[in-house]
């Protein structure tokens, strides 16, 4: 009896080992970010040569970030990327959920046609479309205060509008639509509710989940943009964050500012991320159940 | 009510995707005082145009081989077929991709774009390695993290951490890690080897900068598929289980006759969404090596961006997105096929 338990005991233990283990695989370069964030280069440097790298020991402080500030508008690009996030994921759930409800709930002519065709562009890449599409924001129409112009480069919305509408987002709505209770729309019909009342009063208040899993995808791809800012603006006004990043890559390297930088655009999507995180697992593994 | 969802995707998504074809054909570049010209498969064959040559050793006038300084046979030289040689018109501008010995001759395969035909190879590994390695290795997590202990929810949390975090940044933080001098990676093993095993410039040596790329890759991702197979999981009737225990079947028989076939619809969504992933690999390239060092990572992406963006010629970008394209098509419908539902 009590080898068995020992057994068991010695058994519990591998299997933490096993799991801290591989979680300090995942977490490690996290840790040093921050960690070394607070360090000046000299130490920050000396330091990688032994544990005290993951550690917040020696001569630490937050001058990193004020010397990050003061290289780079740090708030101008945080500021430029919270706004193309936010707006760009408002947009996306209300035009798209607005779409999968036509899509599940309306029967109009030529409607499956042009589903499949939305959700067949889940196989095209956007990698193999931004050149094209590049060319065809440099000529685009625009009609703003300075009345009409051409061309998108430099600007907020072509940040933007691109990005509203994807196959994805449409494909979570309408799989979620289709499970609803469909006799709940058929009687508030019957009792004379226009469709957007039915949109508005009966689907958006049950919809709560998959608000919150398409919320998170656009979040994630719309703050991380990389490939596409890079290509369309060349302002330092309306850089976000990850193309701000070249900022500390002119003249003199300072690792200690980089660090700071980067945590300063990581941590809060990390904390974000820790305080919603079923949530954000959740919304993954809802990708995964289809077909 | 579809109608603004309908538009924007047929304007930013099918549009370009249509011009992407469309320019392929031409010669259109972002700024041109020169009207666009339809230059039919001429991007094509500029990118994917390959010849071989089999060429035999100089012989001296009594037909003995003649020898280059480093005692290996000399052979004519590939400029003397490549520039201006009326005979071999077809070779005309190409370059040496690779060669190799075939008896006394010697083959030599030439390309007319050798930095491209790089960037195919060097996406095909990166795919070839990520898609088994990290499938694998994220069903593995799977498995780790679906067993009922206590505090796994903070093993998975982090698990899954690097997935919320940029590419850029991870990129970033890994060059730092692969460092030739004071890099993490280096001085952890010099600490364990206790300074045997000499340090390497993990990014700036041909040989190991892919590898490391696609290290880093995996790293990044790998938590994400981790989550799709975890899923995959949970839809297996616990009463499977059971029954299998009763019946005394081993783990291994467990995982073979009740998990795995329960997971067949999870295994090919992981994959051709690892596939897909893969093929576009960029930020890592242009964060991390910028293609280098001597194109060992140049990929297609990076091609198409550094063609179509860097130099503005819009048409060659849009033939590389075309061919990256039809590869993915390709690739999905046959991953698809293989793994159909036998009848």
């Amino acid at each position: 009896m009590a080898i068995s338990a020992d057994n068991h005991g010695l058994r519990l233990i591998v299997r933490y080992a096993v799991l801290i283990l591989i979680a300090v695989i995942f977490i490690f370069p996290l840790v040093f970010m921050v960690m070394s964030s607070l360090k000046p280069d000299q130490q920050l440097l000396a330091d990688t040569a032994s544990l005290r790298a993951f550690l917040p020991v020696g001569d630490i402080s937050l001058d990193n970030y004020w010397a990050a500030f003061k290289r780079a508008p740090v708030a101008l690009f945080v500021m430029n990327s919270v706004i193309v996030t936010g707006v760009t994921v408002a947009l996306s759930l209300f035009l798209c959920s607005t779409a999968a409800f036509s899509f599940v709930f309306i029967n109009w002519k030529g409607r499956d046609v042009i589903l499949s065709i939305i959700l067949a562009t889940l196989i095209v890449p956007f990698e193999t479309i931004a050149i094209p599409l590049l060319l065809i924001s440099s000529k685009l129409p625009w009609i703003g205060l300075d009345g009409l112009t051409f061309g998108w480069l430099n600007s907020y919305r072509v940040q933007i509008i691109p990005f509203i509408v994807d196959g994805l987002t449409i494909f979570l709505f309408v799989q979620f639509f289709k499970d609803l209770p469909s006799e709940l729309i058929e009687a508030a019909r019957v009792e004379g509710a226009s469709w957007f009342q039915i949109y508005r009063r009966i689907v958006m208040p049950l919809s709560g989940p998959v608000l919150a899993t398409a919320a998170i995808l656009k979040f994630l791809v719309m703050y991380n943009q990389y490939l596409w800012p890079l290509m369309v603006v060349q302002e330092e006004g309306y850089r976000p964050v990850m193309v701000g990043l070249q900022y500390f890559f002119q003249l003199n390297r300072a690792w200690g500012e980089i660090m700071a930088y980067l945590s300063l655009i990581t941590v809060p999507v990390l904390a974000f991320y820790l305080y919603l995180q079923k949530a954000f697992i959740a919304s993954i593994a809802s990708t995964g159940v289809k077909g | 009510m579809a109608g603004p969802a309908a538009f924007l995707i047929g304007m930013f998504v099918i549009l370009p995707f249509v011009f992407a074809i469309v320019l392929s054909f031409t010669n259109q570049r972002l700024i041109s005082p020169n009207p666009t010209e339809f230059t039919g498969l001429a991007n094509y064959r500029q990118l994917l145009g390959m010849a071989t040559l089999t060429l035999d050793p100089v012989k001296d006038d009594a037909g003995a081989i003649k020898m280059a300084a480093d005692g290996t046979p000399e052979y004519p030289s590939i400029r003397s077929f490549t520039r201006g040689n009326a005979d071999y018109a077809n070779l005309s501008g190409m370059r040496e991709w690779f060669s190799f010995g075939w008896g006394e001759s010697r083959t030599y395969v030439l390309a007319r774009d050798v930095v491209f035909m790089k960037a195919l190879v060097n996406t095909f590994i990166f795919v070839l390695v990520v898609a088994p390695v990290q499938g694998a290795l994220a069903l593995g997590l799977a498995l780790l993290i679906n067993q009922k202990i206590r505090g796994i929810n903070v093993f998975r949390t982090i698990y899954f951490m690097p997935v919320v975090v940029s590419i850029v940044v991870v990129s970033l933080l890994w060059r730092f890690i692969y460092d030739g001098n004071s890099g993490l990676l280096n001085n952890l093993i010099s600490a364990v080897s206790f300074g045997a095993i000499p340090r390497v410039d993990w990014l700036g040596n041909p040989n190991t900068a892919l590898g490391s790329v696609i290290a880093m890759s995996i790293w990044q991702a790998v938590g994400f598929h981790m989550v799709i197979w975890l899923s995959g999981l949970q839809t297996i009737s616990p009463t499977l289980y059971e029954a299998g225990e009763i019946e005394g079947a081993s783990k291994w028989q467990s995982f073979r006759y009740i998990t795995w076939p329960g997971l067949k619809n999870t295994a090919v969504l992981v994959l051709i969404v690892i596939t897909m992933q893969a093929f576009a690999v960029f930020a890592q390239i242009d964060v991390m090596t910028n293609g280098g060092p001597l194109d060992s990572t140049q990929t297609i992406v990076f091609q198409a961006i550094e063609r179509g963006y860097g130099k503005q010629d819009i048409s060659g970008g849009s033939t590389i997105s075309v061919i990256l394209f039809v590869i993915v098509l390709s690739i999905s419908l046959l991953q698809r096929w293989i793994t159909r539902e036998r009848a």
